[in-house]
């Protein structure tokens, strides 16, 4: 079949627990953005147990069509029945792209599904376009049109690579959750659902659940988070986070978190740190307070629309990346920013 | 000629230098400060088989070469002084005169579990009176019976009151001057074996330096270590071997001194600019590498001749002991300099090994003495 | 037990990256090293190998330089270690990676083949994945603790919040994490005897059951458009604050210039 033939941008709903999460909803805004560029359409493909409820929020948030795979197989993530389920849509429907979520689910399935079909698969995408291949004409080869050109960073943050899967199809990406923006949702949307059999078979590759254990977190999602207030090594210890950052945050109504020296200094909770083995965030506000800023944390936040950085050292990369660089003392500073913002909300209420 | 390390040295120092980094560093400044052995750091050593290197298989060691454990302790010093002195203590003057004069049994019994770092060892020579002049021993050994008894002290003993193994010279036969001492096994524990002061010194503040007392010690006659009457010359002996291994300690301070300058005047800012950018900064750290690196090969050869011929007369190693130890007290000196008021202060670590490379022109031979030896041997 | 370990020699990306001319990376000018996944990985095996016994094999994809990661390996105590090198495999993505893999080993014999969960110069976590795919073997990915209890690994596979407890029947493919374990170091002997062990060398025609048009850049479909350095936003304005409420005052400014408040 002509690789012309492949058509449509599908987009992998990944569910826990039935419930569609943040990343299928930002993969089905850029999703459409990208169908409209190719003329086409955005899919939804929906896998689990008892699962087709969940078909309304992925209409609400753009898709054109969602194709339920419903089996008991599929109730918890499994590597194997979930790359059968995907690889027989693609067999069966045969999209152009089909994307996933840079999640532990995603990055566990997208290479089985792009080994099973015989594709390539470019991992970690923050930027994804419609475009040439190559970019610049290049004498006696043909320059492909409506290509899908994947962005990456490689090494660590350090280089940024663009990548095309000329010859084959569907061309696969998975992208990075917090990057892409979800659509504002239309309670009115409807989409076409498609309950497909995707004919599971038990076979070798097959494992057993045990036990499923879920961790109890009493944090909030920093990706969602509008305003970050951020620690790193310059906080000293855990107790400063709670005592200089987190009355700034309460005040502003955002969160506290933390770069990766805190994480392994001081004791901070993983889901609160943000960076190249954190999370990725690009928050409204992005205060960066004692945080050098590494490459690896720069990856996670330099998105931010407004980046304000405290340090002592003038010469910190983080002012590189920062809108505002403050060179100072933060236990200074914050304290005395905080009583501030506390008296000019006073003030604005009074108004 | 060729004086490239092999792949495989390369490979055991970037080791040495991955766990001097990761596990001694951190370490550092506290064990100076607080005056405190650093028991888990040679425990973790002793694991991996840092504490045995020259020593071959079949003695519970790893079979590497001297010139392997000559990189170890330059590595460790280069961050800690402390954590060097005690692995080369424990290797050139108390495993190596086992190995080299200990009877089977001997070898069995102590160098395996020294090797393997299961225990540690120590070497008792110096006296209060008898120090430059190891011949002038008062400490006694009597054979009564199966056992020798043993009588008097030895001072400045590295890793004294930490080690289980003790090679301990004694005068057994007083009538005949050098010619009269002994060496001898001593174990920890051993009645009559009991540890007076601990010092309290300028540098290298971590490592224990203790007095060993003996009163009436009696120990089995089995554990003479050689024949009587040849412990001046294991004596002579194990502390040419010694000096390799504190040139490299006094190389690794040098070194490490030289690593943290440069650092540090790429960032510190006077008049405008970093002081990398001055010329006295630059010729004075020209100097500082020219002076290690030229003590790093005096060292290396000695490491190499101690492989080819562990008798040898001791000329390169007392060259490289002499050269090192003062280059390590030069270098040392101008990093602080350079550092300026901060280097002066204890938070900053070329104060620290300052202190600490004093001790390098001093122990297992003075500067003096190793200029008696070099001189001697090119007199005579 | 047969335990078959993938590792790869990356560049150090903490020393930071060079370029080419062309704008392909200058991998001879970086420090290179074993990956630091794969290296949990080996120690995950190693700790198997003390548990229960087993003949740990590290197997690396590479330039004929990638030998020193092998013998890194094996000072820390694997047994055996194969480096397939050939002018061919050279530019592959991560399904020609893993075909290569793949036909590497289906020559040994194994109960488990445990590979990182990335590299840190690709960071793509893919080529373990396909590998038990082409394989056709069951895949734990993200594993952070395992035991073997009779012929089955049961193992924690770590998602964003929770974890699942997997049973598995050999032979099975596992991807580590670095954060699984602290590896081991090598010791001083393990070094020298290293170098005095053989290194088995593998090339194309040693690759079973393989297509040439699955390997290297040939086989690799997908084709790398543009990539450079990052380019990163210019820096902002720099401020040196006299004291904490003159600073405090600064940043209260900008928030009100932004309508942050």
């Amino acid at each position: 079949m002509a690789l012309e033939e492949y058509k449509g941008v599908y987009v992998f709903a990944q569910q826990v627990d039935n419930k569609v999460e943040n990343i299928a909803l930002e993969l089905l805004g850029k999703g459409k953005a990208l169908a409209q560029d190719l003329g086409t359409e955005v899919v939804a493909m929906l896998l689990g147990e008892n699962i087709g409820d969940q078909a309304k929020v992925l209409a609400e948030y753009g898709a054109d069509k969602v194709i339920v795979v419903d089996h008991p197989y599929l109730k918890d993530y499994m590597t194997e029945p979930y790359t059968q389920a995907i690889s027989a849509i693609i067999h069966e429907f045969k999209p152009e792209i089909v994307l996933f979520g840079a999640t532990a689910i995603g990055r566990d399935l997208a290479p089985c599904v792009a080994a099973t079909v015989h594709t390539g698969l470019t991992a970690d995408c923050t930027k994804l376009d419609i475009g040439d291949f190559p970019i610049n004409p290049i004498p006696g080869k043909t320059q492909l049109h409506n290509q899908l050109l994947m962005t990456r960073p490689a090494f660590g943050g350090n280089t940024i690579a663009t990548i095309a899967i000329p010859d084959f199809r569907p061309q696969m990406a998975t992208v990075r959750p917090g990057v892409m923006q979800k659509l504002a949702p239309n309670p009115e949307a409807k989409a076409e659902v498609v309950n497909f059999d995707a004919k599971l078979e038990k076979n070798d590759r097959f494992v057993e659940i045990l036990d499923v254990v879920k961790k109890v977190s009493e944090y909030v999602d920093i990706q969602d988070a509008k305003i970050l207030i951020s620690g790193g090594r310059g906080m000293q210890n855990k107790e400063n986070y709670e005592k200089i950052l987190r009355p700034l945050a309460n005040l502003l109504g955002g969160q506290v978190s933390s770069s990766r020296a805190g994480v392994d200094g001081f004791g901070i909770p993983k889901e609160l740190q943000v960076g190249q083995t954190g999370k990725t965030v690009r928050p409204k506000l992005y205060m960066a307070c004692g945080i050098s800023g590494a490459i690896q944390h720069l990856a996670g936040m330099e998105e931010s629309d407004l980046i304000i950085a405290i340090n002592k050292d003038e010469t910190a990369p983080i002012f590189d990346v920062a809108d505002y660089g403050i060179v100072g003392d933060l236990f200074q500073i914050v304290p005395a920013l905080t009583k501030l913002v506390e008296q000019e909300l006073a003030k604005k209420k009074a108004l | 000629m060729d004086f490239k390390l092999s792949q495989e040295h390369l490979m055991a120092r970037d080791l040495f230098r991955s766990f001097a980094e990761n596990e001694v560093k951190p370490l550092a400044q506290e064990v100076d400060e607080e005056e405190r052995f650093p028991v888990e750091t040679i425990e973790k050593m002793g694991k991996l088989g840092f504490m045995g290197i020259p020593i071959p298989k079949e003695y519970g060691g790893q079979g590497c070469d001297y010139l392997t454990y000559a990189i170890c302790v330059e590595e460790l010093a280069k961050v800690c002084g402390t954590t060097a002195v005690i692995l080369s203590a424990h290797t050139s003057l108390c495993q190596m005169p086992i190995l080299h004069f200990g009877t089977e049994e001997q070898k069995q019994k102590y160098l395996v579990p020294l090797a393997k770092g299961e225990t540690l060892g120590a070497f008792g020579l110096t006296e209060p009176g008898a120090g430059t002049d190891a011949s002038g021993q008062h400490t006694k050994a009597v054979l009564d019976g199966d056992e020798y008894v043993l009588n008097g002290s030895k001072v400045f003993i590295t890793n004294g009151y930490y080690a289980d193994t003790y090679v301990i010279f004694a005068m057994t036969n007083k009538d005949l001057g050098s010619k009269g001492i002994s060496a001898f096994i001593v174990e920890k524990g051993t009645p009559g074996f009991t540890f007076g002061t601990k010092e309290k010194k300028m540098g290298i503040r971590g490592s224990a330096t203790y007095e060993l007392v003996f009163t009436d010690c009696r120990i089995p006659k089995e554990n003479l270590l050689g024949k009587e009457g040849q412990g001046y010359a294991i004596a002579l002996n194990t502390l040419n071997g010694g000096r390799v291994g504190i040139a490299a300690q006094a190389l690794g301070l040098a070194a490490g001194a030289l690593e943290v300058t440069t650092a540090y005047v790429k960032t510190r800012k006077q008049f405008g600019k970093t002081l990398d950018r001055f010329q006295n900064t630059q010729f004075t750290l020209a100097d500082m590498a020219t002076r290690t690196e030229a003590a790093r090969l005096l060292v290396y050869k000695s490491a190499w001749e101690h492989d080819a011929d562990p008798k040898n007369d001791g000329t390169t190693s007392s060259m490289a002991k002499l050269y090192a130890a003062e280059t390590a007290s030069y270098v040392t000196n101008r990093a602080v300099q350079l550092h300026g008021g901060y280097g002066y202060i204890r938070e900053y670590d070329v104060e620290r090994m300052m202190r600490d490379a004093k001790i390098t022109e001093i122990y297992e031979g003075t500067s003096e003495v190793q200029r008696m030896v070099i001189s001697h041997n090119l007199l005579k | 037990m047969k335990i078959v370990v993938c590792i790869k020699q990356v560049p150090d990306t903490a020393g930071g990256v060079k370029f080419n001319p062309d704008g392909t990376l200058d991998r001879s000018a970086m420090l290179a090293i074993m990956n630091p996944d794969d290296k949990a990985g080996l120690e995950a095996a190693l700790r198997l190998k003390d548990m229960y016994g087993a003949e740990v094999t590290v197997l690396t994809m590479g330039l004929p330089k990638a030998d020193s990661i092998l013998r890194e390996a094996m000072a820390m105590g694997a047994d055996n270690a194969i480096l397939v090198t050939d002018r061919v495999l050279g530019g592959a993505d991560t399904w020609a990676t893993s075909q290569t893999l793949a036909g590497a080993i289906r020559n040994l014999d194994y109960d488990l083949i445990i590979t990182g969960r990335q590299a840190i110069d690709g960071d793509t976590a893919q080529v373990g994945p396909q590998l038990s795919v082409h394989l056709g073997l069951p895949l734990v990915s993200y594993t952070q603790n395992l035991k073997i209890e009779d012929g089955y690994v049961i193992a924690e596979r770590l998602f964003d919040d929770r974890h699942h407890v997997l049973k598995v029947k050999m032979p099975c493919l596992l991807t580590a994490l670095s954060e699984l374990n602290e590896p081991r170091y090598m010791t001083p002997g393990g070094i020298f005897d290293a170098f005095k062990a053989p290194v088995t060398v593998w090339g194309r025609k040693d690759l079973k059951d393989t297509l040439d048009s699955d390997l290297g850049k040939v086989g690799s479909p997908t084709q790398i458009a543009k990539a450079s350095d990052k380019v990163r936003k210019g820096a902002g304005t720099l401020h040196v604050a006299e004291d904490g409420s003159e600073g405090a005052e600064y940043i209260l400014s900008k928030l009100k210039e932004k309508f942050i408040i």
